[in-house]
């Protein structure tokens, strides 16, 4: 039989999927971003600066880069640990561990905001503490940055544990073997074969914690100007029938998250 | 240097993976610690490279405890199985690395660098990545990143198994003649046992997390001490002896005749196997036992054997053991 004369077996069939693929993809990915985008600029440049300027989204804005930057710089440090920890050693628990991980993935944002409520609001112990120390949590900023971490908790962490597992430890008994001390043996030889999952963790964490709703909405208490996000400004604005603002708003996130799912992939292809 | 292992027990949860090790490795020497998959032999490598450690026993490496002394601190370079070269270093980085990590200069891990790349025979390869080159390339840059630091003891795991037959045949030679050169300590895992016999002075023979024997290959080959011994260096077969004794001959220590002589045991030949100067003869003896036999080319011509033949066979050679009850 010559080479032309063959027929992919199965390639109507893997047509037909390709191209259900890529009409769900337009529908529920592509149309969506493309009416945000057109919502937000139909009015002209004049009322899309005018949402920036405006102090409320401006201290939104400034409110969603400071969270994210400590959930993240935070996750990714936990993450680093806890995959060393989980995929290098044996220890009692380790299961319990891995499994309280994925935690946040499986619960409802809002019932973790609840929960960091109960734990956080005034009416704990815990967080009468921290108010009475000058810290408040719940309704306050500081609350909004623990949701952000306890939300984008997994996602570095499930990165690297996944790839790490895989690799074991022959590489870093090798290191030792020569005489690296551990830190050693994590900088010069762990870390560069996963700085690329590591990247793309971070840039996964980044997204999710610019856009996360739930949790922030419940122990943000959503004063507005003070403890609203982007996201929460976002709703606000929409409910006030402030729709280029929102348009504006929810563009800038969409951007956002878009430009760190084409940075992920250049993280992976490196 | 000389390492010394007394008493070494290692259990994974309920499984004994190694009891009562006792070993001794003389200074210069180049052994090999056989047996088959799971008898223990890479446990007791992990264990003498610090990477594990023992539940009881003392590891004296030149007269001194050990035990509590980290792997990076033991002077030892260890090959694992699959090299563990770093990928993303250089051939020249990976040999270097255990001189960067103790702060060596430059100009000295370069000039140590090409050295060992031509002790290895890889000049010019130093600014390839690992994953340019062949199995066996791999194999010697993995060595010569273990020697750069100048290890007291050279620990190989399995360092041939992943190579192909022919490539395995050319580097055991050159790590024999690499050893002679060295003479660095060398304790090899193998579960192959021609590669043992062809490179060790000195074979620890494994099972079940015991040691069986310990000898040189000629004393392991000629007076196996039980019949796993007996079976782990080629093939043997079992004949039928007197009472609780088992009795071994290997293929190639038969009296074979086309006609009944003293002591004969009489058979007829089911397969006929020519494996170049030997020819293999299955036979099927008339007291109902199956015997494997080997033959020269020169006698195959003689007794013409084809399956069907009458054929006669004696033992030249046996050795009994006594029965396990």
């Amino acid at each position: 039989m010559t080479a032309t004369g063959t027929r992919r077996p199965g390639f109507g069939r893997g047509a037909a999927a390709i191209g259900l693929a890529g009409l769900l993809l337009i529908v529920f990915i592509l149309a969506p971003v493309a009416q945000i985008v057109y919502e937000a600029g139909r009015s002209g440049i004049g009322p899309l600066l005018a949402t920036f300027a405006d102090r409320e989204s401006q201290a939104a804005i400034w409110l969603t880069i400071v969270a994210a930057a400590i959930a993240v710089a935070f996750n990714a440090a936990f993450g680093l640990i806890a995959a060393w920890t989980l995929t290098k050693y044996r220890f009692p628990g380790k299961a319990a561990l891995q499994a309280l991980i994925d935690l946040p993935l499986t619960v409802s944002p809002v019932v973790a905001g609840l929960a960091l409520l109960l734990t956080f609001g005034t009416r704990s112990p815990l967080g009468a503490w921290f108010a009475h120390h000058g810290v408040p949590i719940a309704f306050a900023r500081p609350g909004i940055v623990i949701a952000t971490i306890f939300v984008t908790f997994p996602y570095v962490a499930r990165e690297l544990i996944a790839l790490m597992s895989d690799q074991g430890r022959e590489l870093e008994e090798a290191a030792i073997a020569l005489g690296a001390s551990t830190w050693q043996a994590f900088r010069r030889v762990t870390f560069p074969s996963i700085r690329s999952a590591f990247v793309s963790g971070v840039l996964l964490c980044n997204a999710r914690a610019m856009g996360e709703f739930g949790a922030v909405a419940v122990i943000s208490g959503r004063i507005r100007g003070l403890t609203d996000t982007v996201s929460l400004q976002i709703s606000n604005l929409y409910d006030d029938a402030q729709i280029v603002a929102a348009f504006t708003l929810a563009g800038t996130l969409a951007a956002i998250a878009i430009a760190l799912t084409f940075a992920r992939r250049l993280a992976a292809h490196r | 240097m000389s390492i010394v292992l007394a008493g070494v027990a290692k259990s994974h949860g309920p499984v004994r993976a190694l009891s009562d090790i006792d070993v001794t490795i003389e200074r210069n020497t180049l052994v090999a610690l056989l047996g088959p998959s799971g008898c223990g032999k890479s446990t007791l490598l992990r264990i003498i490279a610090g990477f594990d450690h023992a539940d009881a026993g003392l590891i004296r490496i030149d007269g001194s405890d050990v035990s509590n002394v980290p792997a990076r601190k033991r002077g030892i370079g260890f090959v694992a199985q699959h090299y563990a070269l770093f990928p993303h270093m250089t051939v020249a980085q990976n040999v270097g690395f255990a001189l960067d990590v103790r702060g060596t200069q430059r100009e000295q891990t370069a000039r140590r660098v090409a050295e060992l790349l031509a002790l290895v025979r890889l000049d010019g390869y130093g600014a390839r990545l690992p994953r340019e080159l062949s199995g066996g390339q791999r194999q010697r840059v993995a060595l010569a990143r273990a020697l750069a630091a100048e290890p007291s003891i050279l620990l190989l795991d399995e360092p041939f198994a992943a190579l192909d037959l022919h490539v395995r045949r050319e580097l055991r030679a050159w790590l024999r003649e690499l050893h002679e050169r060295t003479h660095v300590t060398t304790i090899l895992v193998t579960h192959d046992a021609d590669e043992a016999m062809e490179l060790a002075d000195r074979i620890v023979l494994l099972e079940d997390g015991r040691i069986v024997q310990t000898g040189t290959p000629s004393e392991l080959y000629a007076a196996p001490q039980t019949p796993f011994a007996m079976r782990f260096f080629g093939n043997a077969n079992l004949l039928q002896g007197a009472d609780h004794l088992a009795v071994y001959v290997r293929p190639h220590e038969f009296v074979v005749d086309d006609r009944p002589f003293a002591g004969s045991l009489p058979g007829v030949v089911r397969r006929v196997a020519a494996l170049g100067w030997r020819v293999a003869l299955d036979v099927y003896t008339d007291d109902g036992q199956t015997v494997n036999a080997e033959i020269s080319d020169v006698e195959a011509q003689r007794l013409e054997p084809r399956p069907g033949s009458r054929i006669f066979l004696s033992p030249r050679h046996a050795h009994s053991f006594a029965a396990a009850s």
